[in-house]
């Protein structure tokens, strides 16, 4: 007989049925098989989660591990604890290591090494073109059927429209999904921060919004004009915002994320922090306005999920002039007190409709039966703390790279138990990771 | 010339004292017969300039003519490291040094630094025939090889005493004053109302 | 007798100076003045202390206007001018800077074309850092400069109107006058093609103008900056010819000035580009004061940097 688990006491909080209530759910081997008040069994070992949430497993649909290429700052080990500790059961990763992962065999040597790190799924997504070139389409049905969750160039947007025209109309035979990242490089130039007051004020090239919102309105265009889908990542101006919000109410299939960071600063948090080299990210932080736009985008569904764009760098790599530091921020294990302390707290988004960004709807997006705590499902599951609070420091973070702006601040709610096909991978009271049988 | 504690605060000189010395003095800078076509009086900020200036009036009143500049020796001063008040202030010799017989001015000779300073930076302007030094009160303790041509009165007291020269031009009253140690550490005294440059004479 | 302390331990740009700390550096510069009209143009103050000139961008002009500003304060004066080829990557500044503490140099003037390269070194070095020029940010000791050489001339900052002509984009000189000139109370007009106008400079206080003619109505200052020719790679604007017949001060547009309004510009110079000749020669051209100015400004920086640290009270007990 299998081993059984009992998660007690704890609210359940499951978008994907509309549950929000106080339930029990009882997990034998790695399936849920029950979901309902006051279970009773007495082979079961008891997980009391009196008081907290339990949610299906977080879901990050956007994120960037080091391995192959840079294992000095970041594995495939690293990498799934820090999402553990985040909270997440699953994350999908970016293509763009070394070698890229553009063939069957770069989907292969993640699965396996995720098979044998043990602690959460891996959800490859393989490169749209062959070495991110942007000119030639990879074997797309080879990365389909290794596994490829979808598929994207990431940074490296496709500027050529007809070679995205094309992809567009090929990927309509397979059920996965194209990721773009949004940007007319010409546009975006050198710059380094968005374009407004404070790159004039600190001196810099500026990123416009156009440059956004210009590929924005080009790929719905296309996939309009294809019948494809498009999944747009970190959406971040206003305009992008609108321009998504009415192409969905044409019918247009796109979806779209928004990262912690984005909904959580602005641009003027660079000017303060004093030429602080965290703060440098792309898209690069916006005006409040556009903040503000990105947080009504979640509220009325035009931005579907919630994604870290988790991206790592050696202190040494971002330790440099402004200018001269690569882009990105480690964000897995700060987005969940993120989404409740920005989101849920001030009534932006409910509890249901904040989880449901992190859980059934990337779930969707991607075509995975994951998200859900429904009888019979995988049990993955996040057991959340909303009152825990903990300081950010350098050693908060699992993550082999540190570059957090938000060191140095307190942060309020946090996973406490991470549950991967009905084991816990990660028990913070112990903070401690488990190995999965 | 007083050789005993003083009785704190002490009044010293009054401004009849005052009055009566600089004349003295001026009488003995133009008893010194050379160069009386090329005297210069160079006061030293802030109260050396008050007391230069009167040195040239009473001259004048005398019959002999008198250049007039001031220093302000912030920038050659040997404690850089340890200074606090920042303020530069200007330096005023609008004529030509060389070949001048300058009489320095300053209230107060202790250390002898000041001077020391002071000489640099006169030297720097170019090169005067002479330069002597005119000094209201010496109270001793020189650091350096340095005495007075002229001096108007002579407290030899300890090193924790205190001497403050105030003159009417920016202190509303010509008065010497004395303190004992026990007074040195009264905070918020008005007579402590002082630069930093003024301790340091 | 005046009791500002001068609480900066660096001089990163003129955002981070109140107004009272940019006069105490303007009415220092004074009687640094006073000092290039002796026999002896030096004085003793900073004997034995170390100036590291760390020039990462060439640039003769200021350069040499630093060493001898430190020169005649008795500075010893060390130049770096690492190589092109060193600074592509960033790591060789955390590097140099590193080097120069173990060095023990007392200040570090450091020009580099990275914006906020200094606030870098200043976060990592235990001496002084001045910025001598970042990237298209600040270049406060030039904002000094022209600030004093305005006051010469014009007396009072407060109310003036003065109008900064040209590649504000790429100028680190004027995103520093502007500000410095707002702190002092003067009214900034900037005039350029729209392409050479920062976005939303004018939330920083100035009015925008195109045309040349129209900002000129009522102007004290005309401030004109240098055109860089190599910006013509980013296409911000047809030719330089036309940028000439534009925006160029010549003594036609100069009589739609105030009577009285001075031409002012940072050098090096493109004649005939920027200014006609006969207004660059002319006496209402301050090109050389600002040269002279600059020497003063730099040697009253260096002596409030490297005389702060006590407080008066401490030196008086």
């Amino acid at each position: 007989m299998s081993r059984k688990l009992l998660i007690k006491g704890g609210i359940v909080v499951c978008p994907a049925q509309n549950i929000e209530e106080k339930l029990d759910i009882l997990v034998e081997g790695e399936r849920i098989i029950g979901l309902k008040k006051d279970i009773r069994d007495k082979e079961a070992k008891t997980l009391d989660v009196k008081g907290k949430l339990v949610t299906p497993g977080w879901i990050d649909m956007h994120c960037h591990l080091r391995e192959p290429g840079r294992e000095d700052i970041g594995t495939i080990e690293s990498g799934s604890k820090s999402a553990a500790a985040g909270g997440y059961t699953s994350i999908a990763c970016m293509p763009n290591t070394d070698p890229v992962v553009d063939n069957q065999m770069g989907i292969e040597y993640i699965l396996s090494r995720a098979k044998a790190v043990g602690f959460i799924h891996l959800l490859p997504i393989g490169a749209l073109t062959k070495g991110l070139n942007g000119e030639e389409l990879t074997e797309i049905s080879t990365l389909v059927e290794a596994g490829a969750v979808a598929l994207s160039d990431d940074e490296n947007s496709i500027m050529d429209s007809y070679l995205m025209r094309r992809a567009l109309e090929y990927m309509t035979m397979f059920d996965i999904p194209i990721i773009a990242h949004c940007e007319d490089r010409n546009l975006s130039e050198e710059g380094c921060v968005n374009e407004g007051l404070v790159s004039t004020m600190m001196g810099f090239r500026g990123i416009p919004s156009i440059a956004e919102e210009i590929m924005v309105s080009r790929d719905i265009i296309l996939t309009e004009f294809t019948q494809s889908r498009l999944h747009m990542a970190h959406v971040s101006t206003k305009a992008s915002v609108e321009l998504i919000r009415k192409a969905k109410a044409e019918g247009v299939r796109v979806t779209s994320e928004v990262t912690p960071h984005h909904f959580t600063l602005t641009d003027t948090d660079i000017l303060e922090s004093n030429y602080n080299t965290h703060f440098k990210v792309s898209p690069p932080l916006r005006s409040k306005e556009d903040q503000h736009a990105v947080i009504e985008g979640l509220k009325d569904g035009t931005i579907d999920t919630i994604a870290t764009d988790h991206n790592p760098w050696l202190d040494m790599e971002k330790d440099v002039e402004f200018i001269h530091a690569p882009f990105g921020i480690i964000s897995i294990e700060t987005a969940l007190p993120l989404i409740f302390t920005r989101l849920i707290t001030p009534k932006h988004l409910t509890l249901m409709e904040a989880i449901a960004k992190v859980t059934c709807n990337p779930a969707g997006i991607l075509n995975l039966s994951k998200g859900t705590l429904s009888k019979g499902s995988v049990a993955d599951i996040t057991v959340i703390d909303p009152h825990m609070e903990l300081s950010i420091t350098q050693d908060f973070f699992h993550s082999i790279s540190k570059n957090s702006p938000f060191i140095g601040q307190t942060m309020k709610g946090f996973a406490v138990y991470t549950l991967v096909e009905g084991e816990i991978v990660f028990d913070r009271h112990e903070n401690t990771f488990y190995k999965r049988h | 010339m007083i050789d005993r504690p003083i009785q704190s605060p002490e009044i010293l000189m009054n401004n009849t004292d005052i009055e009566r010395v600089l004349l003295r003095m001026s009488h003995e800078i133009l008893e010194q017969k050379d160069h009386l076509n090329d005297l210069a009086f160079v006061g030293i900020k802030t109260r050396g300039e008050y007391l230069a200036h009167r040195f040239v009036s009473l001259v004048k009143g005398m019959g002999v003519r008198a250049d007039f500049g001031t220093l302000d020796i912030t920038l050659y001063r040997d404690d850089f490291d340890t200074l606090g008040d920042l303020t530069v202030g200007e330096t005023d010799l609008l004529f030509d040094v060389a070949g001048k017989r300058i009489i320095l001015v300053d209230d107060v000779l202790h250390s002898g630094r000041t001077i020391r300073a002071a000489l640099d930076q006169i030297i720097d302007f170019g090169r005067p025939a002479k330069i002597e030094l005119a000094c209201l009160v010496d109270r001793g303790g020189r650091e350096l090889p340095i005495t007075a041509n002229y001096v108007g009165q002579t407290y030899q007291i300890s090193s924790d005493e205190y001497i403050q020269v105030r003159l009417s031009e920016v202190d509303g009253e010509d008065q010497v004053i004395g303190f004992s140690k026990d007074h040195r550490g009264a905070k918020g005294h008005k007579y402590f109302s002082h630069s930093r440059k003024d301790l340091n004479n | 007798m005046n009791q500002v302390q001068f609480k900066q331990k660096h001089l990163l740009g003129l955002a981070e100076l109140s107004k009272e700390e940019i006069e105490l550096i303007l009415s220092t510069a004074v009687p640094m003045k006073q000092i290039f009209t002796r026999s002896v143009k030096k004085v003793p103050v900073l004997r034995g202390k170390t100036v590291v000139n760390l020039f990462y961008e060439p640039s003769t002009r200021t350069r040499t206007s630093f060493e001898i500003a430190a020169k005649r304060l008795s500075a010893d004066v060390i130049n770096v001018t690492p190589s092109t080829s060193s600074i592509s990557k960033g790591e060789s500044l955390v590097d140099t800077a590193k080097t120069l503490e173990a060095m023990n140099s007392d200040i570090i003037v450091v020009r580099h074309k990275a914006s906020g390269a200094p606030h870098f070194l200043a976060r990592r070095a235990s001496s002084p850092i001045i910025n001598g020029g970042d990237g298209f940010h600040e270049h406060p000791s030039q904002a000094l400069l022209d600030l004093f050489t305005i006051k010469e001339k014009k007396g009072d900052i407060k109310d003036l109107k003065i109008a900064i002509v040209g590649d504000i984009l790429h100028s680190r000189v004027s995103r520093s006058d502007i500000i410095g000139i707002h702190k002092l109370g003067g009214e900034v007009r900037v005039v350029g093609p729209p392409t050479l106008i920062p976005k939303d400079i004018e939330k920083l206080g100035c009015s925008v103008y195109h045309r040349l003619e129209d900002a000129l109505e009522g102007i004290d200052v005309i401030y004109c900056l240098r055109i860089q020719t190599e910006r013509q790679t980013h296409k911000l604007f047809p030719s330089v010819t036309e940028y000439t017949r534009l925006y160029a001060i010549n003594e036609a547009r100069l009589k739609l000035a105030k009577k009285d309004a001075i031409v002012m510009h940072p050098g090096p110079m493109n004649r005939g580009i920027e200014l006609s000749a006969d207004v660059a020669y002319s006496d209402r051209s301050t090109i050389t004061e600002q040269v002279t100015n600059g020497i003063a400004i730099r040697m009253a920086i260096f002596f409030l940097l490297l005389g702060g640290g006590r407080s008066v009270q401490e030196i008086t007990d």
